[in-house]
């Protein structure tokens, strides 16, 4: 539940710190990383050029990708080195008519 | 202790900056306000007090740095006028919605174009709504008593909002005049020790100051906003109380001269009010029921406070010393018209544009304006509802 105008601090401030992660920035994505796990050799170069911290890794090995945050720039796919090419972009509509 | 001293406008209001002492003044020189900052920076140069003085680029800057310092929470004031005012535009509106208590005295001129450094309300009228609390000042007297009064009304918990304090360009600001100030003591006393809302230097205590803020909460912000104008309404009249026990003088929302039995009413803002005392006072001699009310806080507007005051009089003649292009009148009149809506047999009411770019107002030019609501008040035809006084065809 959003809280109304009286009990909002004043001034437009956010009191919290540190709370970005609850912002979904992955509502303006067109194209889509799909992760490929078979292909990947873990080089972990996604998880280092993502803008958006949207790289999911687990014990130092690269799991997916976190579409709340993920804006769908491409950078993850471009960086991916060409031998594995583990992530490729697909149009949201093209991957939305597949799903359903 | 209460001293009479002989002082512009400027210098006044540079003495109330010294006693006020802030923290931190950001300032830009325009005409005609430069003289004040010339005389508050040489306080600090003389060593006579510790506000940090920065000099700026530009008065966005100016401004800028203001919201800086008053988010860091630093009691912060600077001045302006005119195209300065104009270009810190963008600025005002992020120091009232930020909530922060910035005290700014802002010397009235005329806006470009044509170029022009003299008298009228173009400048703040055109800045009523961003959201700053708006004082102005007859004469050098009440832009010192009301940059004083300013500081705790602004900082106050439940108001939290910049206050701007307006007076006349040249007519006030480089005119002497005598004016009682108040020892420092007493000054420093009044506006106390600032406990400011906010801190972002703070680093035990982080949070996010000026983030984005969409559909889903903006207008949230906006109503909170709008609150702080609603306590300022009631916040307004006790800082003026408390300051009329250490100054002796008393200020209300506005000032009534000869008003109560007056079937005739000029409204007219700043420095022109002298001068419409004075006619008041020859019309009188010639057996007119004339009156003269004077607001000094146009916003938060008194529109209840005017309604009552005003709506058993014949007939009202407003001045607005500003035009609103493609209005149906200044922005004084069509305030006051609307106050008056909704009451049974309000009175007529005319408006006048005058004084724009500093042309001098007269005693006979008032004389016309006032004979014009004289006869509408005795029943002649209202024709040209808002017209022009002392303009050349």
């Amino acid at each position: 539940m959003k809280k109304g105008w009286k009990d909002l601090p004043i001034g437009g401030i956010i009191e919290d710190a540190a709370n970005s992660r609850n912002f979904e920035t992955g509502s303006w994505r067109t194209f889509r990383p799909i992760f490929h796990e078979e292909r990947c050799i873990n080089c972990l170069l996604c998880f280092i050029y993502c803008p958006d911290s949207a790289i999911i890794v687990e014990d130092g090995k690269m799991k997916g990708i976190n579409y709340f945050h993920c804006k769908g720039c491409g950078i993850c796919a471009k960086e991916c080195p060409p031998k594995a090419n583990a992530i490729e972009m697909v149009r949201e509509a093209d991957y939305a008519e597949k799903e359903s | 202790m209460v001293e009479k001293l002989v002082i512009t406008g400027n210098e006044g209001s540079a003495l109330a900056f010294k006693q006020i002492e802030p923290d931190v003044v950001a300032a830009y020189p325009i005409t005609p306000q430069t003289e004040l900052m010339h005389n508050f920076a040489r306080y600090i140069a003389d060593g006579l007090i510790d506000t940090d003085l920065i000099t700026v680029e530009s008065e966005h800057s100016a401004m800028s740095a203001c919201v800086g310092a008053a988010s860091a929470g630093a009691r912060v004031m600077t001045a302006t006028s005119a195209n300065g005012f104009a270009l810190m535009w963008e600025i005002l509106y992020i120091a009232a919605s930020s909530r922060l208590p910035i005290v700014m005295a802002v010397v009235n001129r005329a806006l470009s174009a044509p170029i022009n450094i003299h008298c009228d309300h173009s400048d703040t009228m055109g800045g009523r709504d961003t959201g700053w609390i708006q004082f102005y000042a007859e004469n050098t007297q009440e832009a010192y008593d009301l940059l004083i009064t300013a500081v705790p009304i602004a900082e106050h918990p439940d108001v939290q909002l910049p206050v701007m304090v307006c007076y006349d360009g040249f007519i006030i600001s480089h005119t002497n005049e005598v004016v009682e100030v108040l020892d420092d003591k007493t000054v420093k006393d009044f506006v106390g020790e600032y406990k400011p809302r906010i801190n972002i230097l703070d680093t035990d205590n982080p949070f996010t100051f000026g983030p984005l803020d969409f559909h889903d909460y903006y207008i949230e912000h906006k109503r909170q906003q709008v609150e702080g104008m609603k306590h300022a309404y009631n916040v307004i009249p006790e800082v003026f109380k408390k300051y009329e026990d250490v100054s002796g003088r008393r200020y209300e929302y506005f000032e009534k001269y000869r008003f109560d039995d007056a079937d005739v009413v000029m409204v007219v803002l700043s420095s022109t009010a002298g001068t419409a005392k004075v006619v008041v006072d020859e019309l009188r001699g010639e057996g007119l029921g004339v009156g003269l009310l004077k607001p000094r806080v146009f916003r938060p507007f008194p529109h209840d406070k005017l309604r009552e005051a005003l709506k058993d009089k014949k007939s009202i003649v407003v001045l607005d010393r500003s035009d609103s292009f493609g209005a149906f009148g200044g922005p004084l009149f069509t305030e006051i018209r609307s106050a008056l809506y909704g009451i049974e047999n309000p009175p007529e009411i005319i408006d006048f544009i005058y004084g724009l770019g500093g042309r001098n107002i007269t005693k006979d030019e008032l004389k016309t304006a006032f004979m014009k609501a004289v006869d509408i008040a005795e029943g002649a035809e209202v024709k040209n509802r808002v017209d022009y006084l002392g303009v050349r065809e």
